[in-house]
């Protein structure tokens, strides 16, 4: 049970479902993959034959459009036949477990499959069921990880800072309920990076979180102070509804992202956000379309990333 | 039928005995111990060379899923891994569905049960009717029928007023009122320890404070009412303090633990292990040593199985949405073997918490080898090791956390009134 679920026996990546565990050897060679996939991106004919005659499904019990269509076009870049299904919508609904979705479409001869699912560890149970062959891409389990994510995260903060041995890092907003956040530090810390903080009011932080390897601060005036690099969460609007925060316009006032506060990390900083963005609530839009924001390219580098990982998998 | 137990290593916790004596079993009662009787011929001669005999074992809480729930397991497939773990007298809660709050189905389950000719079944009355935590349940009615003592399962109670008029309601009659002391709000949905293992993998928590707080408001209604409560299943460090403070202070109050938190932390979810998706949850190694120690100190008066057999599809899911509960009854002697071994304890001790430990919080006359009384005995190898797999269980449930480990101490003979009713 204690083995690493995503390495096969010679120590490769067999799945991608966290990046905790993982050794940097593995996620530098993902990163510098995905350097050589950023060129084909940028070509007039964006394909590559590396996946041909694959089968590529994107199982999503939890609806999303922007993360399922970046898989999709980084398999099909890659030449890969890609099917999406829609599961919240479908099987799931007349009864069918989970694993009884991924037997049937596992024997229409699936090759790899991309997961997300509201719950944490759905990823590592279909990683366990399926037959040696197959591979598994978590693509967002509840709170737990969402792996391509960092990834391209940690890609584009490499791509502008070029190393991650002398970066400060902070992390803002709800890491209680994100997987985002917690995929990030995870690999942030295994690239080297020597001081990553998180900053959030303490209803949206997990508890003993420090132990994940963070400095942790609920001020954004003492967190922010000469970080190179900002990545900014997602404040669900539900948040709202029970006791969690008072309103959008005290944790915007608080916590949102404004050019003043974003003026007290280094000149330099670049800030991050892994979409879709609440204007106004966490990011102002002066910072989201400002010329220290990398959002847009994050999303660029978001399928030369997934194509990297979805290629290193098939070769292993 | 007269059973002569020779050679045997007797251990009977309450009556102080441990040692190499004979037992002597006439008319499903014993009739004596060490020297034969005059005129006992034995139809049956049970040679115990090298085993522990020793009290049937009673269990504080074993679900056998009837009625409600035959798809999980049956009263036939779970009073036979009852016997299999030399279990003799079990508690079953009153989660069934419906839940045990009519005269009727108490008789119904009581005579199911009996018409097995195993162990005794020993159903706990819901406390409130549906286990909704709103109107009281007859109680006397249902004691009339069968019932030792009132609870609500894993059911929330949440209405503070209703628990304290169940408590003088139930302390009128001298009953028992048995709970797990859990707050509901904050326990919020959480599926595992509010520690650093769910913060890890993203699993939504429960503080140890739900268990506290709700323990909190127990004591403080018992010495109100001045009713006799039970604490099933503690899970945490603080709340193994409270519980020693209490009892300090004189209040009529016992608790038990179960096999899993005995042994287990959160640490053991792994990479989301769902046999270990259990209630409560699972929680830190402090708060595992705290229990193990309290248990040693006589603060915990018993440790239970708390089997809850689930089917196979139900634990084959995100740990989240996976069923909760892990067979038991055929574990709980070898892991109660296994928390003395590592502490060091005598078997004696670990024997009084499964057998007059728990007899004396049912209130019932059994876990003791006294002559006149009923001969239900646990007889077991305690050297021999077994390992934990499907194929080893009678429990329809086989799901455990468990599951794959060898343990230590295997059950060859249990007795119920002087019938052997499980031989290995």
């Amino acid at each position: 049970m204690n083995n690493n679920p995503q390495l096969n026996k010679h120590g490769e990546l067999q799945h991608l479902l966290t990046t905790e565990g993982l050794p940097a050897s593995i996620l530098l060679n993902i990163l510098d993959t995905a350097e050589s996939f950023v060129g084909v991106t940028e070509r007039d004919i964006k394909k590559v034959p590396l996946l041909r005659g694959k089968s590529i499904f994107n199982l999503f019990f939890e609806p999303s459009t922007r993360t399922r269509t970046t898989f999709e076009i980084a398999a099909k870049r890659l030449s890969a036949d890609v099917v999406n299904l829609n599961i919240a919508a479908s099987s799931q609904s007349k009864g069918e477990t989970l694993l009884d979705t991924v037997d049937n479409l596992s024997a229409m001869h699936a090759d790899m499959f991309i997961v997300r699912h509201s719950q944490s560890g759905a990823a590592h149970l279909i990683a366990r069921h399926v037959r040696p062959e197959i591979h598994v891409i978590n693509a967002g389990d509840g709170r737990h990880a969402h792996p391509t994510q960092a990834l391209l995260d940690m890609f584009t903060i490499r791509h502008y800072k070029r190393d991650f041995h002398n970066l400060r890092v902070a992390i803002v907003g709800d890491i209680l309920h994100s997987r985002v956040a917690r995929s990030q530090i995870h690999a942030l810390t295994t690239l080297g990076v020597p001081e990553v903080r998180v900053i959030a009011p303490k209803t949206l932080l997990p508890t003993k979180v420090e132990r994940l390897g963070v400095h942790v601060y609920h001020d954004m005036a003492q967190g922010l102070k000469d970080v190179d690099v900002l990545l900014m969460l997602r404040l669900q609007n539900e948040r709202m509804l029970g006791a969690s925060l008072p309103s959008s316009e005290e944790y915007f006032k608080y916590y949102g992202l404004t050019q003043e506060k974003l003026a007290l990390a280094r000149h330099d900083a670049i800030v991050l956000h892994p979409g879709p963005m609440n204007r106004g609530i966490e990011i102002d839009s002066a910072v989201a379309d400002g010329k220290q924001s990398v959002i847009l390219p994050q999303v660029t580098f978001g399928i030369a990333v997934r194509m990297a990982v979805m290629s290193i998998l098939a070769g292993n | 039928m007269k059973i002569q137990i020779k050679n045997g290593h007797l251990i009977d916790p309450r009556n102080g005995v441990d040692a190499v004596i004979d037992v002597f079993i006439a008319a499903g009662k014993i009739v004596a111990t060490g020297a034969v009787p005059n005129g006992f011929q034995a139809n049956r001669v049970i040679d115990a060379k090298g085993l522990v005999v020793c009290p049937g074992l009673v269990d504080l809480s074993a679900r056998l899923r009837e009625p409600g729930f035959e798809y999980k397991a049956t009263l036939e497939s779970e009073m036979d891994a009852a016997v299999a773990g030399g279990v003799t007298s079990l508690a079953c809660p009153p989660d069934t569905d419906p839940p045990l709050d009519e005269p009727g189905l108490v008789e119904m389950l009581k005579h199911r049960a009996r018409s097995l000719n195993q162990a005794r079944v020993y159903p706990i009355g819901a406390l409130t009717q549906g286990l909704k935590g709103e109107r009281l349940t007859e109680m006397a009615e249902l004691r009339d029928a069968g019932c030792v003592a009132f609870g609500q399962s894993d059911a929330p109670l949440t209405d503070t007023l209703v628990m304290m008029q169940a408590m003088q309601y139930a302390a009128t009659f001298g009953f028992g009122v048995w709970l797990r002391p859990q707050d509901v709000s904050l326990a919020n949905n959480g599926v595992a320890h509010d520690g650093e293992v769910a913060t890890r993998l993203g699993l939504p928590a429960i503080p140890v404070c739900a268990e506290t707080i709700a323990l909190s408001n127990i004591v403080l209604l018992a010495r109100e009412t001045g009713a006799r409560i039970h604490l099933c299943r503690l899970s945490s460090a603080e709340g193994v303090a409270m519980v020693r403070a209490a009892r300090q202070q004189g209040l009529s109050i016992t608790c038990d633990v179960a096999i899993n938190h005995l042994h287990l932390s959160e640490m053991d979810i792994g990479f989301f292990d769902s046999n270990c998706h259990l209630v409560p949850p699972l929680r830190g190694l402090g708060d595992r040593d705290a229990l193990r120690a309290g248990l040693r100190d006589g603060t915990i008066d018993a440790v239970c199985s708390d089997h809850a057999p689930v089917d196979e599809d139900a634990k084959l899911l995100p740990f989240g949405e996976a069923e909760i509960g892990a067979t038991g009854l055929e574990l709980l002697l070898p892991l109660t073997l296994k928390w003395a071994l590592e502490m060091r304890m005598p078997l004696s001790a670990a024997l009084a918490k499964i057998t007059v430990g728990p007899a004396r919080i049912l209130g019932v006359d059994a876990g003791h080898l006294s002559a006149g009384t009923a001969a239900d005995l646990c007889i077991f190898d305690p050297n021999q090791y077994w390992k934990v797999e499907a194929a080893a269980l009678k429990s329809q449930g086989k799901n455990t956390p468990f599951l794959g480990m060898e343990l230590q101490g295997r059950v060859k003979y249990t007795l119920v009134d002087g019938s052997i009713v499980y031989e290995n």
